[in-house]
This record gives structure tokens, sequence and C-alpha cells, in this order.
């Protein structure tokens, strides 16, 4: 019995110096697709309106609109 | 340089990649979007100390980590808090097999040091070159190199050479011998 277990993560475990390419490419997968998860969510609106608003001629006041706490609570509870 | 309507658009094109990097390393999608207003209002307030033709993403991504860093001391514990607050910021749920798998790997990646983790989401993720890296982390490539090397390693360690038995059929058989009692 012990033998199968061992043979199990023999087959999968990597070797001392470092990680198997199957490893990497797992690795690099994932942290991509949990990245671009959130990339492909865009520009919210928040932002296009905040640059907007500094860009406007006579805008520019940034310490006073929003550097503050004033974070929309999407109420999500 | 004054902000032009073509650098606003390249800020603006850079927000979904600031977003995405917030999240990593902050865990909680509403204190990175915060992370990301705090960071565009900066930027737009020091617009001048940009370079032309510098990288205008890494400058960026410089900003909000810094940001991230000294907010980080003064929210730790709240942030360790946060777990789960990802999921949330997902519109398509992946499929429930994947969405375990996903958990898995973020609770792993939240469990690497602030500077492994960093690394890892830079050079793995938004694709910046170990150059780059080096740049908005502050540090020389040679440590960016090393800190990426041991992220994954540990990852691996996580995720990969201690759960090597959940993977495949081994699961079964190893539930088949256990239950058949010793």
């Amino acid at each position: 019995m012990k033998d199968l277990k061992s043979q199990a993560s023999r087959s999968t475990t990597p070797g001392k110096g470092g990680l198997t390419p199957e490893i990497q490419s797992r690795i690099g997968h994932q942290l991509r697709a949990m990245y671009d998860d959130v990339v492909r969510q865009g520009v919210p609106d928040r932002f296009a309106e905040l640059i907007k608003k500094l860009d406007a001629p006579g805008g520019g006041s940034q310490s006073e609109n929003g550097a503050g706490g004033s974070n929309d609570n999407n109420g999500r509870d | 340089m004054p902000l032009t309507d073509s650098l606003r658009d390249d800020i603006l094109a850079a927000v979904p990649s600031l977003r995405a990097f917030a999240i990593s390393l902050s865990g909680n999608a509403d204190r990175a979007d915060d992370l990301v207003q705090e960071t565009l209002l900066r930027a737009l307030a020091n617009i001048d100390s940009f370079q032309p033709g510098s990288n205008l993403p890494a400058w960026l991504f410089t900003i909000l980590r810094n940001l991230f860093r000294s907010d980080y001391r003064k929210r730790r514990r709240e942030v360790e808090d946060a777990e789960g607050n990802y999921a949330k910021t997902l519109k398509t749920q992946p499929s429930q097999n994947a969405h375990l798998e996903f958990e898995e790997f973020r609770g792993a990646l939240e469990k690497l040091p602030q500077d492994q983790r960093e690394a890892l989401i830079l050079v793995g993720a938004s694709g910046f070159s170990y150059e780059d890296a080096a740049s908005i982390c502050g540090c020389a490539v040679g440590t960016i190199k090393s800190r990426v090397n041991r992220a994954r390693s540990k990852l691996a360690a996580l995720l990969y050479v201690d759960g090597a038995e959940d993977f495949g059929p081994d699961e079964t058989v190893r539930a088949v011998i256990g239950g058949s009692g010793g």
C-alpha cells in the first residue's frame, strides 16, 4: 500500500533543483487566468469619469474630488 | 509632460491591468479599486514628472505598488481578513471544478511573502520584463529573478507537491485502500 502512494508522488514530484516544465506552465497558466479575469472587465465607469473630469478645462481640482474617502459603495451586502 | 489626449488614453488603457495587479496584491476588490483611484489621482497630479516616451504602465505600476506598500502596513489585519472577496469580482464564474482549483491557487498565492508575490505577478501575469519589474520594485534585476523563482517553487510546493496525491486516479485508489481499513 505504501508503495502505491510513494510511487504516485514520485511521478509528480519535481527534482530537488527545480520545477518540472509541466508544473511551471501550470502555474503560469493559472496566474494569467486569474489576472486576465480582471483585465477583461475593462475600465469601470468610475475611472473613466474620474479621468474625464480631471482632464476637462477648469476641472483640475483633484484634492477636492474623490481623493478622500468618497468611494462608491456598490452595496453588495 | 502635460496631459495630452493620447496620454490620457494611455492611462485609461492601463486601468484594467492596474486593477488586476491591485487585486492580486491586496486580495480585496474594493480595496483594489480604491488603490487604483488613488494611483490615478497621484499620477495625474504628478504628470509633469512623467518622461515622455518612457514606459507609462511601469510608471503607473510603480505608483500603485508604493501606495499599496505604505497602506499595507496600516491595514495588514484588514487585508488578511478579506479572504473570499476576490471571487465576487468575477463576472463569469468558472465551472465548479475549475473554481475550486482557482480558489486553491489564490490561497497559495496569498501565502507567499509579499516581495515574491508581486515579483511573480509582474513578470508572470502583467508581462513586464525582469528589468521593468526591478525598476517597479526598486531592486536589482537579479533580486527579481530570484524572487520569481522562489515564488514558483513555493507555489509548486503548496499546490502540487504536498498535494501530489490529490491528482489523477491515485486519490480514488487511496480512498479505496484507506476505506478497506489497515
